[in-house]
C-alpha cells in the first residue's frame, strides 16, 4: 500500500505540463487531485516514473456560461460541480451526479477532468458527460481540439487523449429545463455503482440525432458506453418500458464480487427504466 | 459529592485522540529503529524449495535478510496456542516464519530489514522464493473430507472434536416426542475485523543489560508478555511490553502474532530497534479472521411452539494454524445455543477444521453471535411453522424472571435477567403493531418494495472468566483481574488497572468509579494501564469482560482503601473505627456531623506517617486481585425494519431499535457508543462483509474496496433503550456492553430480510445478503417483476 518511488514535479501552467508529458513521454502521468490515480499507485498495479501534478492551475478551475454551452475547468472539483449554482439551473443532472462520486472527502479532491481522463467505466462522470452529448477540450504540444464524448472513451482505461496532452475542459448542453435523470446502484453510499444510468430527455427530433433521449451506462462494458439500444428503440417510438428492455444490448458487462453479468444486465434493465421514468421520457 | 456514576460524563480520552495527540505505535519516534518488511507467500499451499535473498541484500539501505530456515534457530518454542480445547486436540507445530510450507496466502516466508521503510519495502520485492506449489483446500465440507491436508503430517484436516451433551437421551425423546422440528443449515462467513488501526510493532532492545520493550498495538500486553518470553526465549523479567494508544482490535489484536515475535527476535540478532507496521492489505491477510463456521441447528417443539431441545453441530473453520484461542472460539458460544430461552434438552457438537486460509480467531462476540444467529434464525422458522408471530414464539419460550438465577440445560447458571420486558419496550419503540399492518397493506397491495420484520432476542456470557470454569474448559491461564488504587501526597489519586482498553474508555469509567468511591473529582484520577512495567499484572480487555471483572478489582482495592483510611481517621479523631460513617469521601464520627476527616487529609496523614496508629503501615494504598465466581449475563431484544427491493434486491433499513440490559450503568454514553458501534458491525456481517476466497486460496477482498466495512451513511439512527437488571455475581453489579449489539444485529438483520421475502416462499439467504443474492433468490422462487406470485 506504498506507492514504487516516482519523480514528483509541480507544473506552472498548462503548457509547461505538456512541455513535461512531451520531454518525458509515457513514464510521466499527470496528478490532479489524485483519487483515481493514486489508489492504483499504491497498489503498484501503476508505476509512474514521473508524476506531474497540476493541482495547482487555479485557472483550470472554473464552471462558466458559453453559448449554448456550459464550459467546466478540467480541474474543477466533484463538490464544486455537486454545488454549482449555475450547474442546478442549467444543467443539473451534472451536480446530482457529481455529489454521489465516492465521499465528502473524495468529492474535495477530485476533479472531473480527471475522472473522465482516467476513463474508469465504473466512474459517474464519464457517463453522465457521454449522455448529455458533451466535448472534451484538450491541449497539447501542436495546440488544442475538441473531441466529442462519444469518441473519447477507447478502450478499458483508455481516452483518446494522447500521452502529451492535457485535458483542460469539458462542454456540455445546457438542458434548458428538459428531464434527466441519475440512477446509481450500489452497496455502499461511497462505493463506485455497479450499474449506473445517466439519461437525458431531448424531445423527439431535437436532440443530435433526433432521438428520444441520451442513455449512457456506468459499469456496463470495459468503457463509459451509451445505451444505442435504448435510444433507438426510443427514436422508433418505444415506451420507457419498452426502450429499458433493451438497456444491456450489445454489452458483454463484467463480473465481479458485487454483481455477475446476468445481473448487471436485469439491473440495467431495472435502472433505465427508472431512469427514463423520472426524465419524464 | 454529587455522584457521577451513571451520568454521561464525556470520555477523558477524547481530547486526546481527536486533537491527534494521542501516540499510537506508528507515531513513536525510536531512534535509529530498523525497519520490517514480510515478504509473504502468494500460494495458498507451497513448498519453499529455496529462498534467494541476493538481490535483496544487495539493494541500498538493506541491513539483513533472512529466510525461515535462518531463523528456525532464534524460537525457543513453537507459536503459542493457549486453548487446547480437548486432551487429543492436534495442533501442527507452527513458527513465526514458515520454514518448510507456506499454508496461507499471507504467510510469512522472509523478511527484510532496512534502514528505511521503503527501503525495506522494496527489497522485499527482491527476494526471490522458488515455491512448489500445493493444492488449495478452501471449503469447509471439503476439507472435512481430508481430500487435501493442510498438514501432512497430521494426517487429517480435523483438529478437535468437542461434545456438550449433558444428557443425550434427553434430547433424543424431545425430537421423537415433538410436533414441531426445525431443522436449519446456517453459513457463518468468515469476517475481517478491520480495525481503524491496523497492527504495527515495534522491539527495542536496552542499551545495556539484555532487556527488551515491546511496543505493540495489542489489547493483551500482560498474555503477550509471558508467552513471548516462552516463545523468542527472552526471560519474562527482561521483557517490557507497552500497548500506547490503540485503535480498536474486535479482537484482532488479542494474539501472539508473527510480527512481534519476528521484531523482538531481531531486535535480539542485531541488537537493534526493530519495527513494522502492517498495511491495509497485509491486515486483511495476515492478521486474523473472524467466524467461518458451517451451523446446523436444529429445534423441537411442541404444538404450542414451546421449545423441548436444541441440537446444534458445527464446523469451525481453524484456517492454516492455531492461534492463541483459535480452538476455543466455537466452545464461547457452546452454552448459549439455547439462548433466552427454557429449554430443557441439550445437545453441542463442535469439529474445528483446517483450510489453507488466514487463521481465525476472537472477533466480537467471538462464538456468541454465531450462537444467537442460530437460534434466532431457528426461532424465527418454527414461529413460521407454528403459524405464531414471531414476538410471541419469544414470550411462550422466555426464561420467566421468576426462574433467576437459572440452570441452562448446556451447564451454566444464568446470573439474572428479566426477558419480556426489553421485547415489549423494544415493540413499543417500533410501533412493531403498525409496521406489522402496514406490511399486510404492502402484501396486499402488491407492489416491488416489500416490508420485514426482524427480532432477535439475546443473553450473552461476560466476565470472562471464573478462573475454575476456564479450568475445566481446558484453558491454560485464570480469568482474575487485578487492580491498585494508592492517594497521592495531594490528594489526587492513581489507579493501576491490568485491562488493557483500545477505545473502550476505561480511564473515564474507572475514574467515574473511584470518584464516587473516594470522593474525589473524577479528574484527579490517573489510570495507568497497558504497561507491563507499571501494571504487571493483568489479563488484559476481551469478552467484554474489564468492567465486571477489572472494575470489580478496582472497586475491591477502593473499598480496601477506604477500610484503612477509616483506621488513620479513627486515630486522628480520638474515636473507635466503628464509630464512623463514611460516605462520598468523608468520616464523620457517629452522632456528630461536626466532627469529620476528608479522606484526602487522611491521605496526607499516611504520607506523612507523624501520626499513624501503631503497627499501620504509612501510605494508603491497596491491590486487589478479583476471581469473579460467575459470568455475567446481559441480555436484550433488538428490532429491525426492512424494505427490499424485489427488482435490485437491495435491502434498505428503515428502523433499527435496541434495549440491551447491562445491569448497572456506569457511564450512559459509552455504552450507547458501545451498542451504536456494535450493531452497525453485527448488521455489516448480515449485509456487507465477507472474506471472499477463490478456489485456489486467494483472498479476493483485500482492500477496503472489496471488503466492505459501512460508513454512517449505510444505516439509519438507530433507537436504543436499556433495561437495568443488576448482577448479583459482583458487588457493583455490571455485566458488560461490548459485544452486545454485535451479538444481537445480525440476526435481527436477516429475520427482518427473510420475513420481507416469506411471501415468495424463501426461508434462508447467505450472509451478506447481497443484492445479487437476494435477486437470485427471488427468481429461483420463480418470482417476476410486479410482485410476489
Amino acid at each position: 500500500m506504498i506507492t514504487a518511488s516516482f519523480e514528483y514535479r509541480r507544473a506552472g501552467s498548462a503548457d509547461e505540463a505538456i512541455a513535461l508529458l512531451t520531454e518525458n513521454g509515457d513514464d510521466a502521468k499527470l496528478l490532479a487531485g489524485g483519487h483515481s490515480l493514486l489508489p492504483l499507485m499504491k497498489l503498484r498495479l501503476a508505476r509512474p516514473s514521473m508524476l506531474i501534478d497540476i493541482g495547482r492551475l487555479a485557472d483550470l478551475s472554473y464552471i462558466r456560461v458559453d453559448g449554448d454551452q456550459i464550459a467546466i475547468g478540467a480541474l474543477t472539483r466533484h463538490h464544486d460541480v455537486e454545488v454549482s449554482e449555475l450547474l442546478a439551473r442549467e444543467v443539473p443532472l451534472l451536480p446530482a451526479a457529481a455529489g454521489q462520486v465516492g465521499d465528502p472527502q473524495i468529492r474535495h479532491r477530485g476533479t472531473i477532468g480527471g475522472s473522465l481522463a482516467h476513463g474508469d467505466p465504473a466512474s459517474d462522470l464519464p457517463a453522465v458527460v457521454l449522455a448529455l452529448g458533451g466535448t472534451i477540450v484538450v491541449r497539447g504540444p501542436g495546440g488544442e481540439r475538441s473531441i466529442p464524448a462519444a469518441e473519447f472513451f477507447n478502450g478499458f482505461m483508455e481516452t483518446a487523449l494522447a500521452a502529451d496532452e492535457v485535458l483542460t475542459e469539458i462542454r456540455v448542453p445546457r438542458l434548458e429545463g428538459a428531464g434527466w435523470s441519475f440512477q446509481k446502484f450500489n452497496r455502499r453510499a461511497h462505493d463506485w455503482a455497479i450499474v449506473g444510468v445517466a439519461a437525458v430527455k431531448t424531445g423527439a427530433g431535437s436532440g443530435s440525432n433526433g432521438e428520444g433521449a441520451g442513455v449512457a451506462l456506468v459499469n456496463m462494458s470495459s468503457t463509459p458506453v451509451r445505451a444505442t439500444g435504448v435510444e433507438e428503440a426510443l427514436a422508433s417510438g418505444a415506451s420507457a418500458a419498452e426502450a429499458a428492455a433493451h438497456a444491456a444490448d450489445g454489452l458483454d458487462p463484467p463480473s465481479d464480487i458485487n454483481a455477475s453479468p446476468e445481473f448487471r444486465r436485469h439491473l440495467a434493465q431495472v435502472l433505465v427504466r427508472r431512469a427514463l421514468e423520472e426524465a419524464g421520457v | 459529592m454529587t455522584a457521577v456514576v451513571g451520568t454521561r460524563m464525556l470520555r477523558k480520552e477524547d481530547p486526546e485522540l481527536l486533537t491527534g495527540e494521542a501516540r499510537f505505535v506508528d507515531d513513536l519516534v525510536i531512534p535509529g529503529a530498523l525497519h520490517l518488511a514480510i515478504v509473504r507467500s502468494p500460494h495458498a499451499h507451497a513448498t519453499i524449495k529455496s529462498v534467494d535473498l541476493t538481490a535483496a541484500l544487495a539493494q541500498p539501505g538493506v541491513v539483513a535478510a533472512f529466510s525461515g530456515a535462518d531463523l528456525r534457530s532464534e524460537w525457543a518454542g513453537p507459536m503459542p496456542c493457549a486453548w487446547p480445547v480437548t486432551e487429543d486436540m492436534l495442533n501442527p507445530e507452527h513458527f513465526p516464519i514458515a520454514v518448510q510450507t507456506a499454508c496461507y496466502v499471507g504467510d510469512a516466508v522472509a523478511v527484510v530489514v532496512a534502514e528505511t521503510d521503503m527501503a525495506a519495502r522494496d527489497a522485499a520485492e527482491l527476494v526471490d522464493i522458488d515455491f512448489d506449489v500445493l493444492p488449495a483446500v478452501v471449503d469447509l465440507e471439503d476439507a472435512l473430507s481430508d481430500r487435501v491436508l493442510v498438514h501432512e503430517a497430521l494426517g487429517t484436516n480435523r483438529s478437535y472434536t468437542w461434545e456438550l451433551i449433558p444428557a443425550p437421551e434427553a434430547v433424543e425423546e424431545a425430537f421423537a416426542n415433538a410436533t414441531h422440528t426445525v431443522v436449519e443449515r446456517f453459513v457463518q462467513q468468515r469476517l475481517i475485523p478491520s480495525a481503524m488501526e491496523t497492527r504495527g510493532v515495534v522491539a527495542v532492545p536496552a542499551v545495556y543489560g539484555g532487556e527488551f520493550t515491546l511496543y505493540t498495538a495489542t489489547q493483551i500486553p500482560h498474555i503477550l508478555r509471558v508467552l513471548a518470553a516462552l516463545t523468542v526465549g527472552v526471560s519474562e523479567s527482561k521483557l517490557r511490553v507497552v500497548a500506547p494508544s490503540v485503535g480498536g482490535g474486535f479482537g484482532s489484536k488479542l494474539d501472539v502474532y508473527a510480527e512481534e515475535l519476528l521484531c523482538l527476535a531481531l531486535a535480539r540478532r542485531l541488537r537493534r530497534p526493530v519495527r513494522w507496521s502492517e498495511d491495509r492489505m497485509e491486515n486483511t491477510q495476515a492478521t486474523i479472521q473472524g467466524r467461518g463456521m458451517i451451523q446446523h441447528m436444529e429445534l423441537a417443539a411442541d404444538a404450542d411452539g414451546r421449545v423441548t431441545a436444541v441440537r446444534v453441530r458445527l464446523l469451525a473453520d481453524m484456517g492454516a494454524y492455531l492461534q492463541l484461542v483459535t480452538p476455543g472460539i466455537p466452545l464461547l458460544g457452546a452454552f448459549l445455543y439455547g439462548g433466552v430461552y427454557d429449554i430443557p434438552a441439550y445437545s453441542f457438537v463442535c469439529t474445528g477444521v483446517f483450510t489453507t486460509k488466514t487463521p481465525t480467531d476472537a472477533y466480537r462476540g467471538a462464538g456468541r453471535p454465531e450462537a444467537t444467529y442460530a437460534l434466532e434464525r431457528a426461532m424465527d422458522a418454527l414461529a413460521r411453522q407454528v403459524g405464531v408471530d414471531p414476538a410471541e414464539i419469544r414470550r411462550r419460550n422466555y426464561v420467566r424472571a421468576d426462574q433467576f438465577p437459572y440452570s441452562s440445560s448446556g451447564g451454566l447458571i444464568f446470573d439474572s435477567g428479566n426477558y419480556e420486558p426489553a421485547l415489549t419496550r423494544a415493540m413499543e419503540m417500533a410501533g412493531y403493531d403498525d409496521v406489522r399492518a402496514e406490511q399486510k397493506e404492502r402484501r396486499s397491495a402488491g407492489g416491488t418494495k416489500h416490508l420485514g420484520i426482524g427480532l432477535s432476542s439475546y443473553v450473552e456470557m461476560c466476565g470472562l472468566a471464573p478462573s475454575r470454569v476456564l479450568s475445566a474448559l481446558r484453558y491454560v491461564a485464570g480469568g482474575w483481574e487485578s487492580s491498585t488504587v494508592r492517594f497521592l501526597p495531594t490528594g489526587k489519586v492513581q489507579v493501576v488497572t491490568g485491562t488493557t482498553p483500545h477505545g473502550q474508555g476505561h480511564e473515564t469509567s474507572w475514574s467515574m468509579i473511584v470518584a464516587d468511591q473516594l470522593g474525589v473529582n473524577p479528574d484527579d484520577v490517573e489510570v495507568l494501564h497497558s504497561d507491563t512495567s507499571i501494571a504487571p499484572h493483568g489479563m488484559d480487555t476481551y469478552g467484554s469482560r474489564s468492567l465486571s471483572v477489572g472494575g470489580t478489582a478496582l472497586w475491591l482495592a477502593t473499598e480496601k482503601v477506604i477500610e484503612k483510611a477509616k483506621l488513620i481517621a479513627a486515630h486522628q479523631l480520638e474515636v473507635a473505627a466503628d464509630d464512623l460513617d463514611y460516605a462520598g469521601g468523608t468520616f464523620t464520627v457517629k452522632g456528630s456531623p461536626d466532627r469529620t476527616m476528608a479522606i484526602g487529609a487522611v491521605a496526607f496523614e499516611a504520607f506523612t506517617a507523624h501520626n499513624l496508629p501503631d503497627g499501620l503501615e504509612p501510605n494508603l494504598e491497596a491491590s486487589s486481585h478479583w476471581d469473579p465466581p460467575n459470568f455475567t449475563f446481559p441480555f436484550g431484544t433488538h428490532i429491525c425494519v426492512v424494505e427490499v427491493d424485489e427488482e435490485t434486491g437491495k435491502v434498505d433499513v428503515l428502523k433499527y431499535v435496541a434495549v440491551d440490559d447491562c445491569g448497572t450503568q456506569i457511564n450512559p454514553l459509552i455504552i450507547e457508543g458501545q451498542v451504536h458501534g456494535g450493531i452497525v458491525q453485527g448488521a455489516a456481517q448480515a449485509l456487507f462483509e465477507e472474506a471472499i476466497y477463490d478456489d485456489d486460496g486467494n483472498l479476493i477482498t483485500s482492500s477496503l474496496a472489496d471488503y466492505l466495512v459501512p460508513s454512517a451513511a449505510d444505516f439509519p439512527s438507530m433507537q436504543t433503550d436499556t433495561t437495568v437488571t443488576p448482577s448479583p455475581t459482583n458487588p457493583m453489579g455490571v455485566k458488560g456492553v461490548g459485544e452486545a449489539g454485535t451479538i444481537a444485529a445480525a440476526p435481527a438483520v436477516m429475520n427482518a430480510i427473510i420475513d420481507a421475502l416469506s411471501p415468495f416462499g424463501i426461508t434462508d439467504i447467505d450472509m451478506p445478503a447481497t443484492p445479487q443474492r437476494i435477486w437470485t433468490a427471488i427468481q429461483q422462487a420463480g418470482g417476476t417483476n410486479g410482485g410476489p406470485r
